[in-house]
């Protein structure tokens, strides 16, 4: 069967089950927008290239499956740059087609000529110019085997406009080979048993769940990690849901803002088990007094993470949920030989430092509406399986402390790379992905001017998810530090509560915009919004400005130094 | 710093990759955007077309030999990575050399291109340009030796290298293999 290079390329993307994809037609890449007109997938047209990336990734967050975006050359590719970095940061699976100036005119400095490949080569996991349309196919096969298998990631396909139109003989390739990559997903046996023996020595244990947790879809196996181990578990910002916050044994966010039991549990433990984590710098604040008296036993399927921070005692590489799996074989052997620990102790100090140090905030009646307040209400007028998205600052912080996660997948937000703008997008990515779900993006005034125009997009495509702007008129995070660390002198951080106007701003994209201003109207408006299933609704919360993140560590500070927030006096340390 | 401290230092990396366009740029892209610093790198085909082999020597102190080892394997077309401590490979270097040879001196040169088995490859009216390979080391040992004439123009190759071979059946070699 003849086909074009485009016409392959659509069909490439059929057979590997493509159903919806993100995406802006221009010069370069209309031969391949024309075969879409055929195509079974649903393409939804963004309003600004970078929305079609966050698109694909909120898409990727909620179901999984690997986001897929198309964009012409040039400006289109440079847009998607950052959804591309942000997706790599996070290790997002993403398929990122750009199309590309003739491959004739290549080097040229044509119109709308930009080196693609170059550009995003530090940004992808790998990326591919294809030269001959009869390479299409393969290219594509291996772009989605890439960006799905091992640590996952995004990856782009560059594809000139002459290969786009050049005839090829159809062919789809029975498997992937690519001899330089062979992720190794089952961990080392001896080692593992190994990590069993630690865990059912260890009198502190901490179980650190990253991000990896919920890509190797390992909830489960963590779960029964836990239970059978009976070792309380963080949640790492890219990890919140990965273990229920109701479960006993959840200590919920560690961190720059997460709370004082699980940072200081991490601090004080004699053995972390980190599990598809990457020792941030956001987790372990100054790297070489972090949990000083710990062993650690690492798995991630990413061999350079083992020992790129911190050195582990017990180096595991493997995908999470196969390597947890035999973990709790080989630790119920341990338990079955030697017994289990006691660890009473160890659960009454952590009981200790929670019932001493929980969460606080105040929300005064009749006064200004306090950010953590609107999350809250949220929270509790929200069905449970609800998917949360966020930017990124201080409305990320107070949604990741506030929320309750019960579910994976339920969570949504920018963590490695903290692109602001990436909410609303994302919501829509998520929306699309999982429609019988409710999606509620919360998002910071700051963030939302970056990237609401997609707000079109979801009207137009109708796809009703809502937003909840914690609107304080401020840079909120930056300002904080500016608060904090340069003396309150505010350099640059105002932007007004109502300019822009939210609501009549929502309202010519099509949404529903709503403006809260006393926090005996939150719930209310909620409610509002919850009934609204056929466009998209913007709530407008006037938040308190002064109000802070906390508890927090202080950027370059060691984990011992919580800073606890006013609340607790004093410092509040 | 002497050679010998230099090598000390360096670590050679001889690594397989798939020879396809923009491989170099991706590994040289990634030494410097992880921080790692290259001392010398030379890149050539292999007895099978499909392949390239470069040879990278890195300054082990910029980062841990095993973290680039390591994201150097994270690239898809790297195929499979040697890394060559001090003494585990045979390392060759090439060297051209233009050297002031006036009439009263081109005998001097001569005479030492001829200790060092170097070759004369162009001679001029009052230069000529000597070829000489060889051990790093020796070819730093020529070029202090040249200096006193007047070195005009000079450059090297960067090293290659292949992993030394067993001196006896059925051992090990000590060399750590990496397969991506």
């Amino acid at each position: 069967m003849k086909l074009t290079g485009a016409q392959a390329l659509i069909k490439s993307l059929e057979m590997q089950g493509v159903e919806v994809m993100f995406g802006l037609p221009g010069g370069a890449i209309l031969p391949v927008y024309d075969p879409l007109i055929e195509s079974s997938i649903r393409h939804v047209l963004v309003r600004h290239e970078q929305g079609a990336g966050h698109m694909a990734e909120g898409y990727a967050h909620a179901t999984g499956r690997p986001g897929v975006a198309m964009v012409t050359s040039g400006p289109a590719a440079t847009n998607i740059v950052t959804p591309l970095c942000d997706a790599y940061m996070d290790s997002i699976p993403l398929v990122v087609i750009t199309g590309q100036v003739a491959y004739t005119s290549i080097g040229t400095d044509a119109f709308q000529e930009a080196d693609t490949v170059g550009i995003t080569m530090p940004v992808t996991k790998h990326n591919w110019l294809v030269t001959d349309a009869a390479d299409i196919p393969r290219i594509v096969r291996e772009a989605f085997h890439v960006a799905t298998t091992g640590r996952p990631g995004p990856v782009l396909v560059d594809v000139p406009k002459d290969v786009a139109n050049a005839a090829m003989d159809w062919y789809w390739p029975e498997s992937v080979e690519l001899p330089g990559y062979k992720p190794n997903t089952k961990g080392h046996a001896k080692q593992i048993k190994e990590a069993a023996r630690l865990i059912n020595s260890a009198r502190r244990p901490v179980i650190y769940a990253g991000g990896g947790i919920l890509k190797a879809r390992a909830a489960e196996a963590l779960r029964a990690l836990a239970e059978l181990a009976d070792v309380h578990v963080v949640t790492t910002l890219m990890a919140r849901g990965a273990f229920p916050d109701s479960h006993p044994l959840c200590l919920g966010m560690p961190g720059m803002h997460g709370n004082y039991t699980a940072i200081t549990a991490m601090q004080r433990a004699d053995l972390l088990i980190a599990l598809g984590a990457r020792f941030d710098d956001r987790v372990t604040g100054k790297v070489s007094a972090f949990a000083p008296e710990a062993k650690v036993i690492h798995v991630d399927v990413d061999p350079a993470e083992l020992g790129k921070v911190r050195r582990p005692d017990v180096p595991i590489v493997g995908d999470a949920r196969l390597v947890v799996e035999e973990l709790v074989k080989a630790l119920r052997a341990e338990q079955a030989k030697h017994g289990k620990p006691d660890l009473a102790d160890w659960d009454r100090q952590i009981d200790e430092w929670r019932a001493q140090y929980p969460l606080r905030y105040e929300q005064p009646e009749g006064g200004t509406i306090k950010p953590q307040y609107c999350v809250e209400a949220l929270r509790d007028h929200t069905p449970d399986d609800t998917i949360v998205v966020a930017g990124v600052g201080q409305h990320q912080m107070w949604t990741s402390q506030y929320w309750r996660f019960e579910h994976p997948y339920t969570w949504v937000n920018s963590g490695g790379l903290g692109t602001m703008g990436f909410a609303v997008p994302a919501a829509i990515g998520a929306k699309v992905g999982k429609p019988e779900r409710m999606v509620w993006a919360v998002d910071g005034d700051g963030c939302f001017q970056m990237t609401a125009q997609e707000l079109v997009t979801a009207s137009a495509e109708r796809i009703p998810v809502k937003v909840a702007i914690l609107n304080n008129a401020y840079l909120g995070m930056v300002r904080q530090w500016q608060e904090l660390f340069y003396e309150e002198r505010y350099s640059e951080v105002y932007l007004s509560p109502d300019l822009p106007d939210y609501v009549k701003w929502a309202e010519a994209m099509g949404c529903v915009g709503m403006r809260v201003d006393t926090p005996e109207d939150v719930v209310p408006t909620i409610e509002k919004a919850n009934e609204i299933d056929d466009r998209p609704v913007v709530i407008d919360f006037r938040t308190d400005y002064r109000e802070k993140v906390y508890p927090m560590v202080a950027a370059g500070d060691t984990n011992d130094n919580v800073i606890l927030g006013p609340e607790f006096g004093e410092g509040g340390r | 710093m002497s050679a010998r401290e230099e090598t000390a230092r360096h670590h050679i990396l001889t690594v397989l990759v798939e020879n396809k366009f923009g491989v170099l740029s991706r590994v040289a892209g990634l030494f410097s955007r992880r921080g790692y610093n290259i001392y010398s790198l030379a890149v050539s085909p292999t007895e099978d077309e499909r392949f390239s082999r470069m040879t990278v020597v890195v300054d082990a102190e910029s980062s841990p030999i095993e973290q680039i080892t390591k994201q150097l394997n994270k690239l898809i077309p790297v195929i499979k990575i040697v890394e060559l401590g001090p003494d585990e490979g045979v390392e060759r270097e090439l060297m051209l050399a233009t050297v002031k040879a006036g009439p009263e001196t081109r005998s001097q040169v001569t005479e030492l291109a001829s200790i060092f088995e170097a070759r004369i490859v162009d001679v001029g009216f009052d230069a000529m340009t000597i070829m000489v390979a060889g051990s790093p080391a020796r070819l730093d040992a020529m070029s202090d030796l040249l200096a006193p004439f007047g070195i005009l123009e000079l450059q090297r190759t960067g090293r290659i290298a292949l992993p030394r071979l067993a001196r006896q059946p059925g051992r090990l070699r000590a060399v750590r293999t990496r397969t991506a």
